[in-house]
């Protein structure tokens, strides 16, 4: 797997979290999210975050209309369909089973190695 | 599932791309703006703001263009800009495109063609329901010709009951069928079938009923069935036609069925006729009847045949040997069970000819793949600036190589479109005009899976010549190219030796070709020199006639009216003579054959030695004088002994050699032709003639009077004149018998030299594909190195130039460029002589009176592929000669 495809991988998954929690959102407060909820750990150029959206969208687990945001602003907003939240589900269940698994082998002290 | 929902978005959003572009720049424009807004609210600046948010969001280009690339798909996009531009490259130079597209569509037209018939003859099932089951009976019989024998009736009766593994099973055979009263009284193809032979085919009849059980049973009314053709010829397809009464050989039968427009069988039979077998009379021996069985499912021919060899133990037990007989002949006939596909009873041996004519065009192909490769080797020396540039400039090595193969495929594909048009009036034109020498000619037909191998076969070979190309300049280095250098120095050695490895393979693979013609070539002139028992066929027309018992009862009296038919025909204009007999020389390769037993007094048999036996003739006095049958020793009969029914015979030569080791011992001895006969005394030996077509062994002869016991009703006569084939003669031929003979019809009407021909049809047919093959290869070959030591001429220019500055004689340059050529043609013949022992190996059954690797052929083709290429070389070497040393110096 490359980089980028990882990469991708995990900011689909926060895409559809976030969107899972806040309900329609546009790109922009898509980008905020993130932004705040990882600490600005996840140091990425928000613009690559609209190519995941539109794979995403291709791959239909969100959907996008056109609407007005506060302010009157036109904005794009997406939102995640049935099977987004579905492909959640499974993504954060197998997420946890690596994160249990990756987390127990740090844990693990030299002589368990043994 | 998800991915491919996913690849159908891309795919079809190419359309919208336009308002797709304008709807991200907004969205992007509003994602700025807002950033740009929350950091004013922060307490920016104006301009820090806006700087801030353009670098948050990061490189805008960059993401429009990852964010298009996922919104379609790029390599089709690619694909087609690259098929556009090289469509549009290709109609800018015509003469180049039309060269490139007409060899492709001969190619790849020829060899569509061909995979056509053989998908139609050799591929496809025959045209019955699940004609996999479906077998044909034969036995092994090591003393029979060709090891393989037919079936007998009381096999019919015995395989009938005691199989364990057929479905449904019966006999056949195929013969005329006089037919009177319906329009000119005429001999049609006849199909007689025991009960269970149309049941095994499971073709249902289009009207009306297959025949049953009853309908074999001698005694029952008389029945018929139509096929859809004489159907529709003779009673304009009225559906009111069961019932009807038809006259057939002289007597009363029903129609009771029509065969529907899709049935077909051997030989194309016109009616359908019941196989009468008295289950009371039958015995081991006629063996005249083909078998036919549906296996039952699941049976696998392996297991058919150990059926059958149960079953022939039982059939020897069953039944009584021929009267005169000794039972144990049969036993050491020793038959075995063949059960083949049935398909391999129709298709026969065909199959290696077309097989060598597929692989012979195949060849084809690949040397116009080669020459087409060396043309965009050529044409790819050229563009090397502009590709350096590319490069240099970013064009990755994908990217150029994907534009030149897209480029070769759509000329591929073209030449491929072509090819099929090509092919497709090719079929028709062999369909309408084939020999009828193939089987299945009327399923040859153009359809998806010959569609399918043509547009695989472009494809292929568009990759094929485009790789070479791409292997050559793809990786042009994009210094040493730039320098500007290639313009002084000529190409490098490397870009050689692609090209002349190229001209190397076309001239083997020519040689190849070239060989293989030449042997068909030595092979037709071998057929044609053997002597074949008769001369000048073209001057020989025979027409067949009967005289049925309604027309004359008596022996004598039938005899009387061929006699007199026979006179008046000679007494014809331009008729020099004129004989009679049962039948005619080459004959047998329409299918007619009498082979009985034959006995010599004086060889008598061991007991269980199967007797000899040769084909039987009757014939009348003067046919051998006709014909052109050298008698060796004795004489011809006399119509005394004809009339008298005196016991004499006629033997071949080879006959009388291997009972008698020389023909002048056979006069005066003694032989019969059933062992219950009167002992006939051999009056002459004539030569052997070659019945069965020049390539096989002359059969053995026993030549016996027109008139015995029994009376010639069905006759041909020979009649030698200039105006043998001419409608003018059949004419008055027709007049003529039917002045003494009623109405009665004239069948098989052949010229001598037709049949002859068409003895030799496969052999003259591989010839003719082959020469043309060979003629077509060695072009290309020729062209190949003519354009090679062109184009090394034209690069080495002002090289030449200075040298003849320098004072060199043109005799020696000549002698380096000629030298070349003939380096590679050299390369080429010793490559192609190692290929050609090898591949002609292949098609040495269809050879005759010459061996796979006959030296004669091979050093004259090795020749003459070799003087070609000095003249090839030759002629643009002398270009160089005239070359002006001032010109070519300032021509930089």
């Amino acid at each position: 797997m490359k980089e980028t495809d990882v990469r991708q991988g995990t900011l689909a998954l926060m895409v559809l979290k976030t969107l899972d929690v806040l309900g329609p959102l546009h790109g922009y407060g898509i980008a905020r999210r993130i932004e705040q909820i990882s600490g600005d750990l996840l140091t990425v150029n928000q613009g690559t975050l609209y190519p995941v959206l539109l794979k995403l969208e291709q791959e239909g687990s969100i959907t996008s209309e056109w609407g007005a945001s506060e302010n009157n602003r036109k904005a794009r907003f997406y939102n995640l369909t049935r099977q987004g939240r579905k492909q959640l589900q499974a993504e954060a269940r197998s997420w946890e089973q690596t994160a249990a698994i990756i987390e127990r082998f740090f844990a693990a002290k030299v002589e368990d190695l043994k | 599932m998800k991915a491919l929902r996913r690849f159908f978005r891309r795919l079809t959003s190419w359309t919208t791309s336009a308002r797709d572009e304008e709807i991200l720049r907004t969205e992007i424009d509003d994602h700025i703006a807002r950033q740009t807004a929350d950091n004013l609210r922060a307490g920016m600046t104006a301009i820090e703001a806006r700087r801030q948010a353009l670098l948050k969001f990061g490189n805008v280009e960059a993401t429009k263009e990852i964010y298009r690339d996922q919104r379609r798909l790029p390599f089709m996009e690619t694909l087609l800009r690259d098929m556009r531009h090289a469509v549009r490259r290709l109609r800018r130079t015509p003469a180049f495109t039309a060269a490139v597209l007409l060899t492709l569509a001969l190619g790849i037209g020829a060899n569509t063609a061909i995979f056509g018939v053989i998908d139609s003859i050799l591929l496809r099932p025959l045209a019955y329901p699940d004609a996999e089951a479906l077998v044909g009976i034969w036995h092994t019989a090591p003393a029979a010709p060709r090891g393989i024998s037919s079936s007998s009736p009381s096999m019919y009766f015995t395989y009938r009951e005691e199989n364990r593994t057929f479905q449904q099973f019966g006999l056949w055979n195929s013969g005329g069928a006089g037919v009177t009263g319906v329009a000119e009284p005429e001999l049609v193809r006849a199909l007689f079938v025991t009960h269970g032979v149309l049941d095994a085919l499971d073709v249902k009849p289009l009207l009306g009923r297959w025949f049953s059980a009853a309908d074999d049973t001698p005694g029952s009314p008389e029945t018929v069935i139509l096929t859809y053709g004489y159907w529709q010829r003779q009673f304009g397809g009225d559906r009111s036609i069961l019932g009807r009464a038809m006259t057939i050989n002289a007597s009363p039968r029903t129609v009771i069925g029509v065969m529907p427009e899709a049935f077909r069988f051997q030989r194309d039979p016109e009616l359908i006729l019941p196989a009468r077998f008295d289950r009371n009379t039958v015995n081991l021996g006629t063996f005249a009847y083909q078998g036919i069985a549906r296996l039952k499912s699941g049976v696998t021919i392996t297991q058919a045949n150990a059926d059958l060899g149960r079953m022939l133990e039982i059939w020897m037990r069953s039944w009584p040997p021929p009267p005169g007989f000794d039972s144990a002949a049969f036993r050491n006939a020793r038959y075995g069970p063949r059960i083949q596909p049935l398909k391999q009873d129709v298709v026969g041996d065909v199959g290696t000819a077309l097989w060598v004519v597929m692989g012979t065009l195949g060849l084809v192909l690949l040397i116009a793949c080669a020459n087409v490769a060396n043309l965009f080797l050529v044409r790819s020396e050229a563009r090397r600036q502009e590709l350096a540039i590319r490069a240099a400039l970013g064009a990755g090595w994908r990217r150029i190589t994907q534009e030149m193969l897209v480029e070769c495929m759509t000329l591929g594909v073209l030449g491929g479109a072509l090819g099929v048009g090509l092919a497709y009036a090719a079929l028709r034109i062999l369909v309408a005009n084939g020999p009828d020498t193939l089987p299945r000619l009327n399923e040859i037909r153009v359809d998806p899976s010959v569609l399918a191998f043509a547009l695989g076969l472009s494809l292929l070979s568009g990759a094929l010549f485009g790789l070479i190309p791409v292997f050559k300049y793809a990786r042009a280095r994009v210094g040493a190219t730039l320098g500007g250098a290639s313009r002084t120095i000529g190409p490098s050695r490397e870009h050689h030796r692609a090209r002349n490895t190229l001209v190397a393979v076309q001239v083997a693979l020519a040689l190849v070709l070239l060989v293989g013609s030449g042997l068909m070539i030595r092979t037709f002139q071998q057929l044609r020199s053997v002597r074949p028992g008769f001369t000048d066929p073209a001057t020989i027309q025979y027409v067949h006639s009967s005289i049925p018992v309604a027309i004359a009862k008596e022996s004598a009296r039938v005899m009387r009216m061929w006699e007199e038919m026979r006179d008046k025909l000679a007494a014809l204009p331009g008729v020099t003579s004129v004989g009679f007999a049962s039948q005619a020389p080459l004959e047998s390769i329409l299918g007619f054959r009498n082979m009985q037993f034959l006995y010599a007094e004086d060889k008598p048999l061991q007991a269980g030695q199967v007797p000899r036996g040769p084909e039987h003739r009757f014939i009348a006095p003067g046919f051998f004088r006709t014909i052109g049958t050298r008698l060796i020793v004795g004489r011809d009969f006399t119509w005394t002994e004809v009339y008298e029914q005196r016991h004499v015979a006629i033997v071949s030569e080879n006959l009388a050699r291997e009972w008698w080791n020389d023909p002048r011992a056979a006069l005066g001895k003694r032989v019969r032709e059933r062992p219950t006969a009167a002992w006939r005394e051999v009056v002459g030996v004539v030569e052997n003639v070659y019945d069965y077509g020049m390539h096989v062994k002359a059969p053995e002869f026993a030549y016996l009077p027109a008139l015995m016991d029994r009376v010639t009703r069905v006759g041909v006569f020979a009649i030698r004149s200039d105006r043998a084939g001419t409608e003018g003669l059949l004419k008055e031929v027709q007049q003529t018998i039917w002045s003494v003979n009623g109405r009665q019809p004239l069948f098989f009407v052949n010229t001598l030299e037709t049949l002859y021909d068409r003895s030799m049809a496969q052999t003259s047919f591989t010839l003719v594909i082959l020469a043309i093959a060979g003629g077509m290869a060695l072009l290309i070959g020729i062209v190949g190195i003519y354009g090679v030591i062109a184009y090394v001429v034209s690069q080495r220019t002002r090289e030449i130039g200075i040298r003849i500055a320098l004072g060199a004689q043109s005799a020696g340059l000549l002698r380096v460029f000629v030298r070349q050529g003939l380096l590679l043609a050299g390369a080429g013949v010793a490559l192609g002589l190692a290929a050609a022992a090898g591949l002609t190996q292949l098609m040495s059954s269809l050879l005759f009176g010459v061996t796979a690797v006959d030296p004669l052929t091979y050093a004259v083709v090795s020749a003459l592929l070799l003087v070609v290429s000095v003249l090839a070389s030759y002629l643009p070497a002398r270009r160089a000669m005239v070359i002006e040393p001032v010109h070519a110096l300032r021509g930089e």
